[in-house]
């Protein structure tokens, strides 16, 4: 049993996760097909299926427009904008501008086509709130800011594949090719003074403005720079209107745009095999150029498809879920539990190994160390607790380690997942972070060192709550009561945390020396750094000097957390400094929330030790 | 008996650990100040200081509220140094902690002298200038510029703090007195009688007619304060006239004395180089189809007269010149992407943190491999 039991859910969980690697071959358009062609947007090549749930995650906050994928979404948006209109993947939950877009409530998510009719009024005001400085911007400006971007990057991706009205693209192009030589022609003579064919001249012009407003609002760019003698950087990717602007400087329409232009006539015309048809040829023709941009938009899709990150949030509650019962089940049914403390721990292995996975996949996709952003850094405390974590279950094996590694790595992921709502989560680095060296060894040793302190946090958390409502602290595990295993385990976290929380703080400060010369510049996100590495000291100084026992311990690291969150989270919420890249407001009610939370778990710590259910005289052994 | 109570308290472990979390909450209301203050006024207030103060708005008293940087950090010195010499005894378990506080010791002795060494300067240069001086950003001069000599200007320079004081300067080099009749840290200027404005009262040179303003200190650190004085320049023959100086005017001002040209001129304070910085290409690259930065960089011509040396250099982010004891960085850039901001920092005390946190780190290391290998060994044995 004991053997068996883990590797049964080892095994169905595992399959689980390769199972949805397994998909049907499509039927009809080849959508998933489409959706790994790589553009750039963002100053980086990704698969339109990233562009796709990006910008659905902008403007709808979900992946996908309802039962649709998102990729077949964008492919309605940028072929067929008529009836993409219909769709209602605009979110709005704010009351006032519900009422104020005369919109009908509880609806939830709303059409093009329903919100078109006020979109002056939305510009107008978006204009005017834009002078209003962040901080004081009300709920109703937040949101109605939010939809004036989400309006302006729909309209934009509308114009990305073909120009407004085009009902057979292609059939445009050949006659724009047409109309180039004798148009040029026409405009020479017109500037040389001489007499000109004014017909032919004017039919160019109407072409040219067209693709001119086209070049000026689309939104991706997805005509790759031919190599030509390798003059052109491979960066140089351009839209289809200036793709078609250059047109008349001489050459060819481009065969990407004549793919495009094929793709968007056959969807247009709902002829499928067309359409997969020039898909292919157009894949072929990448083939033929741009390997490695084809294998980048290749492997983020299946990056994307594969969501190792939320597969691993399920594998977490799980394993949650086992541990505690395992706890629980401790002095009742101690086969049972140790079984269950066999499961949970396998599990917290199967979900690092996915974490794992992620991260390095997640890495080698940006060529970047695991921390770049927020929400990169959310995945990475997540997965420091949970290697953590595993090596104290191995240390101590009393199910502790599986359970608050399970937690950390269930909570951090959802963090994470709530800061992937900006959109893009591998956006390109500002000029002075665009350094590896730095990213590898500052940014992933304090992160580190956050891990840690958050981790010490919640072993204290546990401490107390196993402390004050049962009796399991004074149970034996070996020869250590429970109790003395955390708080061993606590110590030695904490030392782990001082040693990262420095060393990381130290090194920022050695980086600030390299880029702008001085090395301690009292910015809050510095400041944040040096608090954790003070009160992490001010734990260790108090316990060598016997200030502390257990119970102060926890105590204090429990502190430890508000300390960690403030520097984690708070200190981007002064909008001030040079860290300042996330101003949050949704989570500054959530930080709030936090630290009220741990001040009650450290007023239930101070409680007087009659009333912990493990510190009674009938528990005293 | 008082002397030994005093041992005890500086050298007991609850000392620290009171003094850590003073410097908790000091840090803590220290950024929440940079938030209202600016972070330079902040710093000053809280870091650099011995006590923080508290005073009513507009009153002229003022009592200490809680201990500052100087004050923590000091003790906190004094704490571990005296831990150190009076109860550590050098053994092979210590180690690691020997270690870790000879490299705090460095890490705080550092930045000490940093705080009291340290020059930071700019240098602002557009495309095709040459330089061979620094500005400081925020320290102004008054420059009295003889230019008699057709070869070279004698230059005396005023630092902002003794105009500030408001007296007569008198200096060997000046056939006058310089009579600061008014001085303003932060001023603006108009051309017409606005709103609390005043007249400057000058009645020679550029500020006739002119009328001015007193403004408070800047806190941010990406402004810069805008001082004006007005001062009358009296010789043994009687006044010339009052001048108003300002940084607002780019012109400096002229007038005669006893056949000698003279110019007039309130700048930024200026460190001289025994060489000069020529500006080639400043580069502003983004990534394509974006806003977002990629680059910022500047290529230079290094030129040093009385040596040769005449070679180019390259700094961009991440990757400053250092030369001279001085570290050159790439700090910021014209609008027009055709000018060029480098930040100029002297800091002799420049390495101490890279020695410090490898002596940290280490100790850290030692320590807790000594306390991390004998337990796990003890729980493999069980």
């Amino acid at each position: 049993m004991k053997k068996i039991v883990p590797w049964i859910f080892v095994v169905v969980f595992a399959a689980w996760t390769i199972a949805s690697l397994w998909q049907k071959p499509e039927a009809g358009f080849h959508t998933r097909e489409f959706g790994k062609l790589p553009v750039l947007l963002n100053g980086r090549i990704q698969p339109m299926d990233s562009v796709a749930r990006n910008t659905l995650l902008q403007i709808r906050t979900r992946q996908s427009a309802g039962q649709t994928s998102a990729t077949a979404w964008l492919m309605e948006t940028m072929m067929n904008p008529g009836d993409a209109d219909k769709l209602d993947v605009f979110r709005i939950d704010n009351l006032e501008l519900l009422n104020m877009l005369q919109l009908p409530e509880r609806q939830k998510y709303y059409s093009f086509n329903q919100i078109q009719p006020h979109y002056d009024d939305i510009s107008r005001q978006a204009q005017r709130i834009n002078n209003v400085p962040d901080a004081d911007r009300t709920a109703f400006q937040r949101q109605l800011l939010k939809l004036d971007n989400a309006m302006e990057i729909y309209q934009r991706l509308k114009v990305s594949l073909c120009p407004p009205g085009a009902e057979n693209f292609t059939a445009q192009l050949a006659a724009y090719a047409q109309a180039v030589p004798a148009g040029v022609a026409a405009a020479q003579a017109r500037e040389a003074g001489k007499s000109y064919d004014q017909a032919a001249f004017n039919r160019l012009l109407g072409f040219l403005s067209n693709y001119d407003e086209l070049s000026q609002s689309a939104y991706l760019l997805v005509v790759p720079p031919i190599p030509q003698g390798g003059t052109k950087s491979r960066d140089d990717w351009q839209n289809i209107g200036a793709s078609l602007m250059n047109v008349v400087h001489g050459g060819d329409i481009e065969p990407a745009v004549k793919d495009y232009a094929a793709m968007v006539t056959a969807y247009r015309q709902n002829r499928p095999d067309d359409f997969n048809q020039a898909l292919n040829d157009y894949r072929h023709w990448l083939g033929e150029w741009f390997v490695p941009e084809t294998r980048q938009g290749v492997q983020e899709f299946f990056f994307n498809e594969f969501q190792p990150f939320y597969k691993a949030i399920v594998i977490y509650v799980m394993a949650f879920l086992l541990a505690i019962i395992a706890l629980l089940t401790f002095a009742l049914a101690p086969n049972l539990s140790e079984t269950l403390r066999r499961s949970a721990f396998w599990m917290v292995v199967l979900g690092g190994v996915i974490h794992t996975f992620g991260l390095l996949f997640r890495m080698c996709l940006e060529g970047r160390p695991p921390v770049t952003n927020l929400y990169s850094s959310a995945i990475f405390i997540g997965w420091g607790c949970v290697v953590l974590g595993i090596v104290l279950e191995r240390v101590f094996a009393v199910g502790l380690g599986s359970a608050v590694a399970s937690f950390a790595g269930f909570v951090t992921l959802v963090i994470a997942h709530n800061l992937s709502m900006d959109g893009d989560t591998m956006e390109m680095l500002r000029a002075v972070l665009d350094t590896n060296f730095w990213l590898a060894t500052h940014v992933v040793v304090v992160t580190l060192g956050y891990a840690s302190t958050f981790m010490a946090g919640l072993f204290g958390i546990t401490y107390v709550m196993l402390g004050l409502f049962t009796p399991l602290l004074k149970y034996k595990s070996g020869r250590m009561e429970l109790g003395e295993v955390l708080a061993k385990m606590v110590y030695g976290i904490v030392c782990f945390a001082t040693l990262f929380s420095f060393t990381g703080t130290v090194l920022g400060g050695i980086w600030a020396d390299q880029s702008w010369g001085r090395f301690w510049g009292w910015d809050p996100k510095e400041n944040g750094a040096l608090l954790i590495v003070l009160w992490n000291a001010a734990i260790l100084h108090a316990r060598w000097g016997g200030m502390i026992r257990e119970r102060g311990l926890m105590n204090m690291v429990i502190f430890g957390n508000i300390v960690t969150s403030w520097s984690w989270f708070g200190v981007n919420m002064l909008g001030i400094g040079l860290h300042s890249y996330g101003f949050m407001d949704s989570a500054f009610k959530w930080l709030v929330f936090f630290v009220a939370v741990q001040i009650g778990f450290i007023a239930l710590g101070l409680l007087p030790l009659n009333l912990w259910k493990s510190f009674r005289p009938e528990n005293r052994s | 008996m008082l002397l030994e109570r005093l041992i005890k308290i500086f050298t007991s472990l609850r000392l620290t650990v009171v003094l850590l979390g003073l410097s908790l909450v000091l840090v803590f209301a220290g950024t929440l100040g940079e938030v209202h203050l600016g972070l330079y006024k902040a710093q000053a207030e809280f870091f650099h200081s011995f006590f923080i103060c508290w005073h009513p708005q507009n009153a002229a008293w003022k009592i200490p509220v809680f201990p500052g940087g100087y004050f923590i950090g000091t003790l906190l010195l004094l704490n571990l140094i005296a831990a150190h010499t009076s109860r550590f005894k050098f053994s092979r378990e210590k180690i690691g902690l020997w270690i870790i506080h000879a490299g705090l010791i460095l890490l705080i002795l550092g930045q000490i002298s940093t705080d009291m060494l340290a020059v930071e300067s700019q240098m602002h240069l557009r495309v095709g200038q040459t330089k061979n001086y620094s500005e400081s950003d925020r320290v102004s001069e008054l420059a009295v510029i003889n230019t008699t000599d057709k070869i070279f200007d004698t230059v005396v320079a005023i630092p902002e703090r003794f105009l500030a004081q408001r007296n007569d300067i008198r200096q060997a080099n000046l056939p006058f007195v310089i009579r600061v009749k008014q001085f303003y840290a932060n001023s603006s200027l108009s051309t017409n009688a606005m709103t609390s404005f005043e007249r400057t009262g000058a009645t020679a040179g550029s500020g006739t007619g002119l009328w001015w303003r007193r403004e408070p200190r800047e806190t941010a650190t990406d402004r810069r304060d805008a001082p004006s004085a007005l001062v009358e320049i009296v010789t043994p023959q009687g006044s010339l006239g009052t001048w108003l100086v300002s940084d607002w005017f780019e012109q400096s001002q002229t007038f005669d004395f006893n056949g000698h040209g003279y110019r007039l001129q309130l700048c930024p304070e200026r460190f001289y180089l025994p060489f000069s910085l020529h500006l080639l290409e400043f580069r502003h690259d983004v990534y394509n189809g974006t806003d977002i930065p990629k680059n910022f960089s500047s290529r230079l011509t290094l030129i040093r007269p009385n040596t040769g040396e005449r070679r180019e250099v390259l700094i961009y982010m991440n990757n400053p010149l250092r030369y001279e004891g001085k570290t050159f960085y790439q700090a910021s850039f014209d609008p027009d992407n055709q000018g060029t901001i480098l930040q100029v920092v002297k800091n002799p005390g420049w390495l101490t943190p890279y020695l410090a946190c490898g002596l940290v780190a280490t100790g850290m290391v030692i320590q807790f491999l000594s306390h991390l290998i004998p337990f796990l060994r003890r729980r493999r044995t069980t």
